[in-house]
């Protein structure tokens, strides 16, 4: 059965309060945090970027499990920030844990859903037993422009999910997913800053793609919201994935180990990633996890995931790398004029 | 193997030379040598270059070529050869020509040094000088130079107890020398405030910690012993020509504030000459940064290890103390053309053994002694010269 | 941080030797990957650096001993202020150095206090 063989995630250390930025653009704190329900979001190191929190997030994967990584047949890493518009991610990844040169690897965009789509492929070429495992990662470096809605959520941070079906920690028992073509976020290629439609990024985009692929799950294997013990939903903010499990009808409790957005911000590719790993570090043999990412542009992927005894055996330790938890703890807090300088926002000498 | 002597000496004033080329230099100090020498071109047989970086100084390789022939010898055809060691190119080239004339194989033999460094910026000089170290292992991991040194810093002061002042003092010292020093970049002696407050370059180097960006040429004839008295009625014998080569990198070295190839380039030149530190009456030792002088000073022997900052303190280094260090101003004050200083350090010893030294000379001067390090300790060539 | 072993004498090499200066033609080398543990030996903090890592100063530069024996040269991810001689620490993946804003970005491994 094909499923999760081990995950591992990376936050860097550095956050920036909602109120700092709100400072700068003279913004009120109190209203963006009571609308967005987020708090502080990360921000990457100086010498940190898409491609070093992948490699973090593959080793803390490694960590935990003892999967020989020259048996890892393919590298999908999904960002909205690879550091090159050509040269993969996915090759420094694969080089950096030892899983070259025998392997397949490209490099996804599918703004925040692109991890989400790395797992779906993984998990074809796991089934069709093209190969034994495959490496699939959603991670960012996310950049909102100054003064904009997004800089408040735009975060850094991402996650690893090694899919294999050689004794999975979680298996995955269906995936499917919604598509359309909807304009309700997008960077065109060059511009350093996304753009997006406002207020039509919430029913047309992220809410009709949610509801759609999640609808689209429950009806192809007959599941409903009371079946699963938790739920994890792309949180460009707290409110969407807050509104959305409740029309779908879960309950908060089914979705708060996944709802990490409020002290860690938007990650974008790395969202539902995050989510599903905060979640896999809490989570019992037996449990049931029901996932739905969201990417502008738009689409959704929707996963119905059994957590088995592989998860508390002696095969996974789940202690032996930081979990989400323990990544958000003992941040340090930037000014903006650092959080600038960390994010190339200062305009400098060419 | 025949004796050897210093017959010529020849030095162009070091400092930020921006009307002067690297063709001017040279020319310069080689006329100055000839002069010194009351020797015609015409007598030299070979020609021995040291130069760092005139690659990336100024966009110039194929140095002796070029100084052969700007110094009027290319129609002669003399053997001209560059010889490079990062900041001991001159140490090595003096080293090169002693042995030329030693062996027998000639018999005039010109050592040169030469440096250009402020064509450029200084990013691209300092990125030049990194080269000194091991680019892919040091520098690509954000080394600076001055950064490798205060590493060397950190670990002797975490050893031996060195205070912060004891070290401001070697340069203290050398800018009291350099004042007296009419080549000298800075004519002006220095309070231990100044070293003190100046800008933190690695901790804990301080901008006067450091030897400066310099221009400058010098040049020395050397010729066999027996024919000195040709040219010059103070012929200086080479005692002793001794060179030594470590790991290039910092991390793989024994003791990283030890430098082991002066410890042995030391010791074969003590052994060449027979004889011992007590026999040397003052000597140019390779201060690119403050520390440098303190381990200097150590491993060829004046003091023992982790003693040099209180040595310093106390005067012993200083021109009325036990043994004087850096007369010229070392590389702190006199500057720091870098494939030049080599050659200066042998000019200054050869003058204080003449006598003519002027304010900076030490009384009575017989035995003399040099020491040229390259990086941060891979290649060290040590000297000693005596009076005939 | 993949280097090399000699099997005959023991000893560890980073950044990896394929022949042995201490065995030499008697040692038998093969690949090793380290644990990137380590302690920090000496160590300066950088505050004028090379233009193209002149926005990480003040950085801290530090000689490492690895736990299996061979020294290096890095950086010190850290409050510049809490680096210690004889702090442990372990490797992380970073970016060392970018050629510009068009060229290639080249990265490796620095090292972070141990808590």
């Amino acid at each position: 059965m094909v499923g999760i063989i081990t995950y591992g995630a990376y936050i860097p250390r550095y956050r920036i309060k909602v109120e700092e930025i709100t400072r700068v653009w003279g913004a009120n704190a109190a209203d963006i945090k009571g609308g967005l329900g987020v708090f502080e979001k990360s921000v990457p190191d100086l010498d940190e970027d898409a491609a070093t929190i992948a490699v973090e997030a593959a080793r803390n994967a490694l960590k935990r499990r003892n999967v020989d990584p020259e048996k890892i047949g393919a590298v999908y890493v999904g960002s909205e920030s690879h550091p090159y518009a050509v040269k993969p991610t996915a090759c420094t990844v694969g080089e950096a844990i030892g899983a070259t040169p025998n392997m397949t690897a490209a490099d996804y965009e599918f703004a925040c859903k692109a991890g989400t789509a790395a797992i779906q492929t993984c998990m074809g070429l796991v089934k069709s037993g093209m190969i034994p495992y495959g490496l699939a990662i959603g991670a960012d470096v996310s950049q909102g422009a100054p003064s904009d809605a997004l800089e408040y959520t735009a975060a850094a941070g991402g996650a690893a999910f090694i899919i294999g079906n050689d004794n999975p920690v979680a298996t995955i028992n269906h995936t499917c997913s919604f598509t359309s073509d909807t304009p309700d976020f997008w960077r065109r290629e060059g511009q350093a800053f996304p753009r997006h439609g406002g207020r039509f990024t919430g029913d047309p985009g992220y809410f009709k793609h949610v509801k759609g692929a999640s609808n689209l799950l429950f009806k192809e294997i007959g599941t409903s919201p009371k079946d699963y013990t938790y739920a994890i939903f792309h949180q460009p903010n707290a409110k969407f994935p807050q509104k959305v499990a409740k029309d779908l009808g879960f309950k908060s409790e089914q979705i708060k180990p996944g709802l990490i957005v409020p002290w860690l911000g938007n990650t974008y590719s790395g969202a539902s990633p995050i989510g599903l790993a905060a979640t896999l570090d809490i989570a019992k043999p037996g449990d049931r996890i029901f996932v739905c990412s969201f990417g502008s542009g738009a689409g959704s992927d929707a996963f119905d995931i059994t957590v088995t005894d592989a998860i508390t055996s002696k095969d996974f330790h789940r202690d032996a790398a930081p979990g989400v938890m323990q990544l958000l703890k003992d941040p340090i807090y930037l000014d903006y004029a650092l959080y600038a300088k960390h994010k190339g926002k200062i305009v400098m000498q060419k | 193997m025949r004796d050897v002597a210093v017959i010529g000496i020849g030095c162009t004033k070091f400092g930020e030379k921006w009307e002067s080329s690297f063709r001017d230099i040279f020319v310069e100090a080689g006329t100055r040598a000839l002069e010194d020498a009351r020797m015609s071109g015409e007598k030299i047989d070979a020609m021995y270059v040291g130069n760092m970086s005139a690659g990336r100084f100024i966009g110039q390789e194929h140095i002796g070529a070029l100084i052969a022939d700007y110094a009027g010898m290319a129609s002669r055809h003399i053997p001209a050869t560059r010889v490079e060691a990062a900041c001991a190119s001159g140490g090595l080239a003096f080293r090169q020509a002693v042995i030329a004339v030693a062996s027998g194989m000639e018999d005039i033999v010109v050592a040169a040094g030469v440096e250009k460094m402020t064509d450029v910026g200084s990013d691209e000089s300092t990125d030049t000088l990194t080269g000194a170290a091991d680019r892919e292992w040091e520098g690509f991991m954000g080394a600076t130079f001055p950064g490798l040194y205060a590493m060397i810093a950190q670990d002797y002061i975490h050893k031996y107890g060195m205070t912060r002042e004891q070290l401001a003092q070697v340069a203290v010292k050398n800018h009291y020398n350099g004042a007296r020093n009419p080549i000298a970049q800075f004519q002006s002696e220095i309070t231990l405030d100044t070293v003190m407050k100046s800008t933190m370059v690695a901790e804990p180097l301080r901008l006067f910690d450091c030897s400066p960006v310099t221009d400058g040429a010098a040049a020395v004839i050397v010729a066999p012993l027996d024919r000195a008295k040709e040219f010059t009625d103070t012929p200086i014998k080479v005692l002793a020509t001794a060179q030594a080569s470590d790991s290039i990198a910092l991390h793989d070295r024994r003791d990283i504030s030890t430098l082991d190839a002066t410890v042995a380039a030391g010791q074969r030149a003590f052994k060449m000459a027979h004889l011992t530190t007590k026999d040397i009456d003052m000597v140019e030792v390779h201060d690119c940064f403050s520390i440098a002088e303190i381990c200097a000073i150590e491993d060829l022997g004046f003091c023992k290890k982790g003693t040099a900052g209180k040595f310093t303190a106390d005067g012993e280094t200083a021109l009325g103390g036990k043994i004087p260090v850096n007369t010229s101003g070392g590389l702190k004050a006199c500057g720091h053309p870098v494939g030049a200083t080599g050659i200066k350090q042998v000019y200054e010893i050869v003058q204080q053994l003449r006598g003519e030294a002027g304010k900076r000379q030490v009384d009575g001067a017989k035995i003399g002694m040099t020491h040229n390090v390259g990086g941060t300790g891979a290649t060290v060539a040590c000297h000693i010269l005596g009076r005939v | 941080m993949v280097g090399t072993k000699c099997e005959t004498c023991g000893r560890h090499f980073f950044p990896p030797r394929t022949f042995c200066p201490d065995c030499r033609r008697a040692g038998k080398i093969v690949e090793h990957q380290f644990t990137g543990s380590g302690t920090v030996v000496t160590f300066t903090v950088i505050h004028t650096a090379a233009e193209a890592y002149s926005m990480l100063t003040p950085y801290v530069l530090a000689i490492v001993k690895l736990d299996e024996g061979p020294q290096i040269t890095t950086q010190i991810v850290c409050d510049p202020t809490k680096a210690k001689i004889g702090m442990k620490v372990k490797s992380v993946f970073r970016k060392i150095v970018t050629d510009g804003e068009s060229g290639i970005i080249h990265y490796g491994t620095k090292f972070v206090p141990v808590e």
